[in-house]
C-alpha cells in the first residue's frame, strides 16, 4: 500500500518501448529470425554458427565466443555490481571475414530495428513461427489452452514490436494478439482475484511475462482488500525494503 | 565499447576516402551495439536512482551504515540533493512549521498507540521528558508519531487490540 520504489514500466505494447524500462530492454534481447540483403564484411567472425548461408572460411578459433557476448553484454552489465569489471569486447581477429548475402542469421530485436530500414537494403525480417498463419488459426480456435510462456515469455511485447517490421500480415498479426489476450483475460482476472494465500505457481506456469505482470496487480489487490478486512489497513508495518534488507547478509562491511 | 567505436572510426574513414560504401551495414551494426549497451547502463543506473529514492521514505534520513557502503559517491551526493528538496518542500507547506509528509503513510486511529519492542534499541526520550526502555518483548503505550519512524525500521512492532 505505501510504495515507494515506483519502476518504469513497460513501452512495448504502445508505439515505442521505453527507454529506460528494464522489462523492455529484456524483451527485445529475444531472437528474430532475419535474411541479409546485402554482404557485411568484417563481421563474419560473429556469425559462424547461426548462419545456414556460407561464410568464406570456417576455421576460426573463438570468433562464434564474441557475438553471445557483445549481445549479452547488456545483460551482463545489468546483473553484475558497479565495482566488479565489466567483461571486455575484444574485436574479431582476424577481421577480415565477411558475411555473404542471402545469409540467415538470427538477431536479437534491437539489433533488428536498427539495421532495418523501409527499402530493406540491408535485412529482410522474416517472422517468427508463433506469429504466422499454422498458430495463429490455434490462437483463433481456443487461446486458453496455449502455453504462452514457453513460446516466447515475452508475447505481446514482442509481437506489438514486430508491427514495425512492415510486413503484409500486419494486421492479422494485430487482431490476433488482440483476440488471444481477450480470450485469455477472463481466466486471469478470475483466477487472480480467488487465489487467497495460495501456491499460485500452477495459475502462472502458461501465462507470458505482461500476463503475469497483471496477475500480480490482481494479488495485490485481493491482498489490500482481505488486509482492510481484517482490520489492518491502520497498522503500521515495517516496510518490505526494511525487511528485505535486514535479511541480506552483508559481508563485505570492512574494507 | 573502446574497441568497437575505434573499429567503426577506422571504417567510416575508408568509406569516405575510398570510397566504399559496402562498409556502411558494418558501422551501422557496431552503432547499434554501442547504443544498445549504452541504455543498458543508464536503465541500471536509473533503477539504481529510483530504489534510493525510495530508501529516503522507507528509512528517514540516517541511512544505515552497510547500505551508505554500497552506494557510490555520486549517489550519496544525490541522496543529499534530494533529502535538502524535500525537507526545503515539507517546510514551505502548512503554516510556519511545515508538514512531515512522511508521517502517517496510513490514515491515524488514535494518538496514542501500543507497541512492542522486537529488539534492543536503549534509551528512548518522549515529549514530556520521560524515557522509556527499549528492551526485547518488553510493552509500551506511546505517542503514534514519535515511534511511526521505529515501526517503519523493524525495531517496534505496533500492536492492535
Amino acid at each position: 500500500m505505501s510504495e515507494a520504489y515506483f519502476r518504469v514500466e513497460s513501452g512495448a505494447l504502445g508505439p515505442e518501448e521505453n527507454f529506460l524500462s528494464l522489462d523492455d530492454i529484456l524483451m527485445s534481447h529475444e531472437k528474430l529470425p532475419v535474411r541479409t540483403e546485402t554482404a557485411m564484411p568484417r563481421l563474419g567472425a560473429f556469425f559462424l554458427e547461426r548462419s545456414a548461408g556460407a561464410e568464406t572460411d570456417n576455421a576460426v578459433p573463438q570468433g562464434f565466443a564474441l557475438l553471445p557476448r557483445l549481445e549479452c553484454s547488456g545483460v551482463i552489465w545489468l546483473t553484475a555490481a558497479l565495482t566488479s569489471q565489466a567483461p571486455e569486447i575484444l574485436p574479431p581477429q582476424p577481421p577480415m571475414w565477411l558475411v555473404l548475402q542471402g545469409s540467415k542469421l538470427e538477431l536479437p530485436l534491437w539489433l533488428a530495428k536498427g539495421l532495418f530500414d523501409n527499402k530493406r537494403r540491408i535485412l529482410s525480417v522474416e517472422l517468427p513461427k508463433i506469429y504466422q498463419e499454422g498458430w495463429r488459426t490455434v490462437f483463433s480456435a481456443d487461446p486458453n489452452v496455449v502455453d504462452l510462456h514457453k513460446m516466447g515469455p515475452h508475447f505481446y511485447g514482442f509481437g506489438s514490436q514486430l508491427l514495425h517490421f512492415d510486413s503484409p500480415e500486419n494486421a492479422d498479426i494485430s487482431q490476433s494478439l488482440l483476440q488471444t489476450f481477450i480470450g485469455r483475460f477472463r481466466r486471469i482476472m478470475d483466477s487472480s482475484q480467488n487465489a487467497y494465500n495460495e501456491d499460485t505457481s500452477a495459475l502462472v506456469a502458461r501465462l507470458d511475462e505482461m500476463e503475469r505482470g497483471l496477475f500480480q496487480t490482481g494479488q495485490k489487490g485481493l491482498n489490500d482488500f482481505q488486509c482492510w478486512e481484517k482490520g489492518q489497513a491502520s497498522q503500521i508495518t515495517a516496510s518490505n525494503l526494511v525487511q528485505n534488507y535486514k535479511k541480506r547478509k552483508f559481508t563485505d562491511m570492512e574494507d | 565499447m573502446k574497441a568497437l567505436y575505434e573499429q567503426n572510426q577506422s571504417d567510416v574513414n575508408e568509406a569516405k576516402s575510398g570510397g566504399r560504401s559496402d562498409l556502411i551495414p558494418t558501422i551501422k551494426f557496431r552503432h547499434c551495439s554501442l547504443l544498445r549497451n549504452r541504455r543498458c547502463t543508464v536503465a541500471y543506473l536509473y533503477d539504481r536512482l529510483l530504489r534510493i529514492r525510495a530508501l529516503r521514505w522507507e528509512y528517514g534520513s540516517v541511512l544505515p551504515n552497510a547500505l551508505r557502503f554500497h552506494m557510490a559517491a555520486e549517489e550519496m551526493e544525490w541522496f543529499n540533493n534530494y533529502k535538502r528538496s524535500l525537507a526545503t518542500y515539507m517546510r514551505s507547506l502548512g503554516g510556519d512549521e511545515g508538514l512531515d509528509i512522511t508521517q502517517d503513510m496510513k490514515p491515524p486511529k488514535s494518538l496514542y498507540i501500543e507497541v512492542r519492542c522486537l529488539k534492543d534499541y536503549g534509551e528512548f526520550e518522549v515529549d514530556d521528558g520521560t524515557s522509556v526502555l527499549l528492551k526485547k518483548n518488553s510493552q509500551h503505550f506511546l505517542p503514534r508519531w514519535k515511534c511511526e519512524q521505529l515501526i517503519r525500521q523493524g525495531v517496534l512492532e505496533h500492536i492492535l487490540s
